[in-house]
């Protein structure tokens, strides 16, 4: 392959450039910064979850020796929201507030202590109000109304679309089953708490160090909030502490932090407990779903039903995005034919929900998989048989218009199948063990941008030096996924040298070229392949000065080892400090620039700006488990994973972007949930919100499928959030293999469990889940075409190698 | 109320005028600007500010100064000999089991404590020894896999260097 003319890429050198770092204590995170003068900012926060502010009295807290500002929402009375649609949030409350934990006034003062005490001196006069806590009640009460600017009740969004003919479908199966299940919410509990430093000088120049996924969107909210010019405005993301999706809002304290730092002068931070990282929240979706699905005899899907009720918290957040994600991967992985999809998004009174790790998806996976599981039962078809006849095809078109090119699902599935000896072990041993499968895909990076507009989504800049190192500039922000060892081993390897020669500057709005930010894995995919475009553009001016020094074409000449050589004559080469010399007496001073937009890919209907990808990642998983039938404990003893990764750009960040995913996929199936107890936080604390640790951790095996997508930088894909998807279903699928109870239910916690075998002991139907659906009329789809072709040509991979 | 208070950390000798009530952890990151110590919850529930006192590991949110004066005290920031990596560190970081990095001094720290009384752990022993120290990243397998390195490189003779 050619693959192995690389230096860099693809080899299993030191993983990161940032661990040296990381691993002294040197690294600055956003509440590591002291500057002098610093004020310490604190959040008050509604203990109601439903209730109307009558008055806020301030004069107390601002009387306190040591407090410097008091603010409250009318100090701040501009809206905003991640999403240009529905702006319904505002950083402190205004008339209202909507779940227990809402920010509604702040101070900064000299220190936490002055700061927390002149919380207690705010006054603030509450109307409550009836909350409503779930999906039920929020369709059940749509006169008690949490906002007034949807069109009714407390349903935030609703979409209803239909692609090739439903009920045409239906009548040439030959076998249709329908199921419900619920995924119950959870949220992203990073390690770092949300912290943010804004400092506000005499020159009118604002600067906010904050631990975010998307300085670009932080950016533009604190523009349109504060009303000052964006030039003014400089966001500078500090490395994240994990992040997951749940930095990924403008949230409420960096609002505070810039407007009291505006009012004092002084530099002022706002970190967050952790009790309030639990209400800052933006988690997985509670997301109640039901499928129906016709097959043929042999599997094959003819037709697919499916609707998603979301409980959305208080806010719409990224919310009308993750209402279409509920619905638009299901026909990526597996080929349907004829699909419909409805979608209603509702708004309790709990923390907003937002994206997580897979944002959208991993809630109907869950739910397509298990009940892909019952259907192949039902047929007297393994669940691998159930899957081979539809599985999503290279360089195809879905029914529902979204673009496939590289795709390795068939490797991924043989290989874990294979390596966990799946067949040999399915429905074949003892009571108490099992094993279980699913399939999944997800994208690289979303096709479209977050607001409207027709730039880049991604730029790079580079700046040679005479010594011969290279400084990156880059908006992109690692946060712990290993972007900016993504963007130094690229240009080292396009330039052929050491990458300790290449220095960063990124995720700063005030220095660095765009990105949009760490989320729907984008980043290596789109700031890779920008990165791509500079460096290569930088190597031909080496080229051309060197070419000319020596009296041969350009096109014999290459960059390696921190030299530039002619390959005809391998004895003449020079350093690669010289040849930057030698350029810049030529050019001037070097630096280029490179971007990329995704190709066009949207707009045939309305919502198709939810799903487009330029390439999908894929993967299949195995999970095996051993259930405690006295306890009700569920151990997974192992998981074998396969991913179509496209390209390993660095082995050892990929598998360690496949572990963390089968890791936090082991923690939302078994034990974390975000539960509420009368509008209350069940348990907003690190103990008793359950996370697996080192002892839950099992082995993963973790199988690389290099399928070289013709799009992406060297033909990588996404890892950091499709190796989660099928990790869920696979251990639910596994716990009916080992006891013959189905949980139709997230998580899969071990009263649920012993609750499912007493019921089956009792010889009733051994589930437990939902029971139905809430009685919703959806308004009639809207019926879109399939497209003319499924087969698109496009080049082949190899016509990319540099 | 204040009070001073007489620290060792990292080998030097220090001396604080802090509230009595101020954490080791709150000491550590605002007095003496050793921010490598990182704060999860400040409640004692996550691992992130272990440092070691005495050579055991401690959870520094808990720990209150005044009660460990004359003891010594180790964070992060003391772990490396000069410029030099130790073992752990550079295991860790060759291996990528530090993605986002702010379990890390935690976890590194807790695993030095272990090697140093336990040379050659088993894998079960190290995930027992570090099953009080949350990580949301990695799953666990990367840091398992630094501290098996780490112990293989020391036997070898060299806690420097990876």
């Amino acid at each position: 392959m050619a693959a192995d003319d690389y230096t860099l890429i693809g080899r299993p050198i030191p993983a990161r450039v940032d661990g040296a770092g990381k691993v002294t204590g040197l690294t600055r995170y956003a509440d590591d910064l002291f500057p002098a003068r610093l004020l310490y900012g604190k959040l008050l926060r509604s203990p109601y979850p439903h209730a109307r502010i009558l008055r806020i009295d301030t004069c107390k807290a601002a009387a306190l020796p040591g407090v410097k500002a008091v603010i409250t929402g009318a100090d701040l009375p501009r809206p905003f929201s991640i999403m240009p649609v529905n702006q319904d949030e505002h950083a402190l409350a205004i008339d209202k507030v909507r779940y227990v934990g809402e920010p509604v006034a702040a101070v900064a003062a000299v220190d936490e202590e002055t700061a927390e005490a002149a919380l207690h001196l705010i006054e603030v006069a509450y109307e409550p109000l009836p909350p409503v806590m779930s999906i039920e009640e929020a369709l059940a009460q749509p006169d008690n109304r949490i906002h007034t600017y949807n069109r009714v009740g407390n349903v935030h969004r609703v979409v209803a679309l239909e692609f090739g003919d439903v009920e045409a479908g239906f009548a040439e199966a030959d076998y249709i089953r329908e199921d419900t299940f619920f995924f119950q919410g959870n949220t992203h509990l990073p390690m770092e708490q949300h912290a943010a430093v804004a400092h506000c000088t005499p020159d009118g120049q604002i600067t906010l160090w904050s631990a975010t996924q998307t300085p670009h969107y932080v950016h533009r909210a604190l523009a349109a909030v504060l009303d000052i010019p964006p030039s003014r405005i400089r966001v500078i993301a500090t490395p994240v502490g994990g992040g997951f999706g749940g930095k990924s809002d403008p949230f409420a304290h960096e609002f505070c932090a810039v407007k009291l730092s505006m009012l004092t002068g002084r530099p002022v931070k706002i970190c967050l407990t952790r009790e309030e990282v639990f209400y800052a929240h933006r988690g997985r979706h509670p997301v109640l779903m039901w499928i129906r699905t016709g097959v043929k005899r042999n599997g094959a899907i003819t037709a697919m039903h499916f609707k998603s009720f979301i409980d959305g918290g208080a806010y719409s957040s990224y919310g009308v995005a993750t209402t279409y994600y509920t619905g638009a991967l299901q026909t990526v992985t597996y080929r349907v034919p004829n699909y419909r999809f409805e979608g209603l998004r509702v708004f309790t009174n709990k923390p907003p929900c937002g994206p997580k790790r897979g944002h959208g998806t991993p809630q109907p996976r869950y739910a397509l998989e298990v009940h892909l599981d019952k259907i192949a039962e039902d047929l007297g078809l393994d669940p691998v048989q159930i899957r081979r006849p539809h599985l999503a095809k290279p360089f195809s078109m879905t029914v529902n218009h979204l673009r496939i090119t590289s795709c390795a699902l068939d490797e991924c599935l043989d290989a874990v199948v294979k390596r966990s000896e799946f067949l040999q072990k399915h429905r074949r041993l003892p009571f108490g063990k099992g094993v279980g499968l699913a399939c999944s895909a997800y994208l690289s990076g979303a096709g479209l941008p977050i607001y409207w507009n027709e730039m880049p989504h991604s730029g790079v800049t580079l700046q040679l030096d005479r010594s011969g190192s290279v400084c990156v500039f880059c908006g992109a922000v690692d946060i712990g996924q290993g972007s900016d060892s993504v963007l130094a081993f690229t240009v080292a390897e396009e330039l052929g040298i050491d990458p300790r020669d290449v220095r960063l500057v990124t995720a700063d709005t005030g220095i660095t070229p765009v990105d949009l930010g760490s989320y729907s894995s984008r980043v290596t995919f789109m700031a890779g392949n920008a990165a791509i475009v500079a460096a290569r553009q930088l190597r031909e001016r080496l080229f051309a000065a060197v070419a000319e020094h020596w009296g041969i074409p350009a096109r014999h000449l290459r960059a390696a080892q921190g030299r530039i050589f002619a390959v005809t004559d391998p004895s003449r080469s020079m350093p690669f400090a010289e040849a930057v010399q030698r350029a810049e007496a030529k050019f001037g001073t070097l630096s280029a620039s490179g971007s990329y937009t995704p190709p066009p890919l949207a707009g045939k209907y309305k919502g198709h700006g939810v799903g487009p990808s330029p390439a999908y990642s894929y993967t299949a998983a195995v999970a095996q488990v051993d259930v405690d039938p006295d306890t009700g404990w569920v151990t997974v003893e192992k998981v074998w994973i396969a991913h179509d990764i496209g390209k390993a750009l660095n082995p050892y960040l990929v598998e360690g972007q496949i572990e963390g995913s089968v890791y936090m996929a082991l923690g939302e199936v078994l034990m974390e949930e975000q539960v509420f107890r009368r509008g209350v936080h069940k348990f907003p604390s690190m103990l008793e919100y359950k996370s697996p640790t080192f002892l839950e951790m099992p082995e993963v095996e973790t199988i690389l499928i290099e399928s070289l997508d013709p799009e992406g930088p060297y033909g990588a894909k996404e890892a950091g959030q499709g190796p989660l998807l099928p990790v869920i279903p696979a251990v639910a699928n596994a716990v009916y293999d080992a006891i013959g109870v189905r949980l139709d239910e997230i998580p899969i916690t071990p009263e649920k469990v012993l609750k499912g075998l007493e019921l089956r002991a009792k010889g009733q139907v051994a589930r437990l889940g939902p029971r139905g659906i809430p009685a919703f009329a959806f308004p009639p789809p809207r019926c879109v075409e399939v497209p003319e072709e499924w087969l698109v040509h496009l080049p082949d991979a190899k016509t990319r190698r540099p | 109320m204040k009070t001073v208070v007489r620290l060792r950390v990292n080998g030097d000798e220090v001396e604080v005028w802090v509230p009595v009530h101020k954490t080791l952890l709150e000491v550590l990151r605002e007095d003496l600007q050793l921010t490598g110590t990182k704060h999860g919850c400040e409640l004692g529930e996550c691992g992130t500010c272990t440092v070691l006192l005495d050579g055991q590991p401690v959870l520094s949110c808990l720990v209150l100064p005044i009660e460990v004066q004359g003891q010594e005290i180790v964070t992060i920031e003391g772990v490396a000999a000069g410029s030099e990596l130790h073992a752990l560190q550079a295991a860790f970081a060759e291996l990528g089991a530090a993605q986002c990095g702010y379990c890390t001094p935690g976890m590194i720290l807790t695993a030095l404590a272990l090697l140093r009384t336990n040379p050659a752990p088993t894998r079960q022993e190290v995930k027992e020894a570090l099953a009080g120290n949350l990580c949301r990243c990695t799953g666990y397998l990367k840091i398992l896999d630094a501290v098996a390195r780490a112990a293989a490189s020391l036997k070898d003779g060299s806690s420097y260097g990876g």
